[in-house]
């Protein structure tokens, strides 16, 4: 029988019993691939694909500002191509997937539990669940494992384009040229400094989606539900994606 | 058959049911009528598992409903129809779209599910809406397609929950003239309704739930004889004296 999710806070005697329920819930839902499989990818274009717009946006920005604000603070202390090495290094690990994961737990941890949350009021996931199917393995795996896929390859563009507007702007607004900014860029790169970025975002694509799997399927009421959810999985997802962040760098650097 | 045996049932300190027991006879309509928010939805969501009894046991076909694994629910889910009070379509899917979902569960070639979307479609009289979304459709319209939904899983029983409400009165006939033909295809139904013109022209049988338990059963014609004054009440649509009476007088009744 099939638990209610809003059931979220179990008490402390039960909480051994209930993360033991819902790794059950999750491997049997995980295990049902004829159900999630066909459903991967259109959740990997709306919910990745359709969210690189947003993301080279951002990458855009941060990176003129990067590279003005490092040319602010190295002029007259240290070499200018100095530039190309913290636009590369804080873009490709830091800013890159952050400022992504950010957006995009607005953007698709948003459109998660508001989809959901409508689809709880209006007795469309028991239309589901009567139809013989799991809400998990049609509802919540797809969607986590496409944004879990998808975050670090759309992160991977704003990094590219980070980069590329910090290169744009050194060269035309800075005193700079390309030689020296790719100097600065190749001679503190490490291999790890993308790896450690693209991690990092794909378990904030985990994080953001399963909060808003969790918050939508929670849902109660009927509009003031869906949207106090939305909002939920919104900062959850936020929340998620800076405690993610610290428990990375700590791990990994 | 369907036994509902001694199920209580309570939301937080609100009891919803209280004890209710009743049989579900094969080949036959059998309607229970009740104010709202007396528990008649939760009793169907009983019976296909999406809700847990606090006590009590549903049987089905003499398995007992609270002892499935997810297996079992999913077989017994594809022996039942489930036709929601506001039709729970999937908004995002056509008409074709949403009965496809079932027939492609139960693994049916293509061919089997064409012939199948357009034979529940025909009888409920809207062939040619295939293609469209529930955006498109009237209130009526989009129960039809939520009971092709279920006719087209040929299940054993169905469970209607409202099928009248909210319909002008042509409509509401033409739901209950669907509701006898898909008895007369032989299939077990239980209708939940406040609607007695609909109760009484669909059931073979009808029970009057009060105070969260089956208060009396029988033939339309039993009950419509019925001496007990809170069946005759609810048939005949008087409210409580006690509700209407002014607080002097209540406090001195």
């Amino acid at each position: 029988m099939t638990p209610p999710v809003a059931s979220a806070v179990p008490s402390r005697e039960g909480f051994i019993a209930h993360v033991g329920r819902r790794s059950l819930q999750a491997a049997r839902a995980l295990a049902d691939v004829p159900t999630w499989a066909p459903l991967l990818a259109v959740q990997m274009r709306r919910l990745g694909v359709d969210s690189v717009p947003i993301a080279i946006f951002i990458a855009v920005f941060t990176g003129i500002v990067l590279s003005l604000l490092s040319s602010y603070i190295f002029t007259g202390a240290v070499p200018l191509f100095f530039v190309g090495a913290l636009v590369g290094k804080t873009i490709m690990m830091e800013l890159g997937p952050v400022l992504t994961g950010m957006a995009l737990a607005g953007r698709v941890g948003a459109s998660i539990a508001a989809e959901l949350g409508t689809m709880k009021v209006t007795e469309q996931v028991d239309a589901l669940e009567t139809l013989a199917y799991d809400r998990y393995s049609y509802l919540v795996v797809p969607r986590v494992l496409a944004a879990t896929l998808m975050f670090p390859v759309v992160t991977a563009f704003a990094v590219a384009v980070g980069v590329l507007s910090g290169w744009i702007t050194a060269i035309n607004l800075l005193d700079l040229s390309t030689t020296e900014f790719l100097k600065g860029l190749k001679q503190f790169y490490q291999f790890k400094d993308v790896w450690f970025g693209l991690v990092k975002s794909a378990s904030f694509g985990f994080a953001v989606a399963l909060m808003g799997c969790l918050r939508g399927l929670a849902t109660e009421g009927g509009a003031q539900g869906v949207g106090q959810s939305t909002t939920s999985a919104v900062v959850l997802g936020c929340e998620a994606i800076l405690v993610l962040d610290a428990f990375w760098a700590l791990v990994l650097l | 058959m369907i036994i509902l045996d001694a199920l209580t049932k309570s939301f937080g300190s609100r009891t919803v049911l209280d004890g209710l027991s009743l049989e579900v006879p094969d080949g036959q309509n059998t309607v229970i009528i009740g104010p709202s928010g007396a528990g008649k939805s939760v009793t169907l969501k009983l019976i296909v598992g999406l809700l847990e009894p606090d006590s009590g046991r549903v049987l089905v076909d003499e398995a007992v409903v609270g002892e499935m694994d997810r297996d079992g629910l999913a077989t017994l889910r594809g022996r039942i129809g489930y036709v929601f009070q506001f039709a729970a379509l999937f908004d995002s899917m056509t008409v074709a779209g949403n009965i496809r979902l079932g027939l492609v569960r139960r693994g049916h070639d293509e061919a089997t599910i064409r012939q199948r979307i357009e034979e529940s479609l025909d009888v409920v009289e809207l062939s040619g809406s295939e293609d469209k979304l529930p955006a498109e459709l009237s209130g009526g319209m989009r129960k039809r397609v939520g009971i092709a939904r279920a006719i087209a899983l040929k299940p054993r029983y169905i469970l209607y929950d409202e099928p009248t409400t909210g319909l002008d009165p042509v409509t509401a006939a033409l739901m209950d003239q669907l509701i006898i033909r898909t008895r007369d295809l032989g299939v077990t139904a239980l209708v939940v309704t406040h609607d007695m013109r609909s109760a009484f022209s669909v059931g073979d049988r009808v029970a009057l739930m009060h105070d969260g338990a089956i208060r009396q059963v029988g033939t339309v014609a039993e009950i419509q004889a019925s001496h007990d004054p809170v069946v005759r009440q609810f048939i005949e649509g008087r409210p409580n004296p006690l509700v209407l009476a002014p607080p002097a007088r209540r406090s001195a009744g």
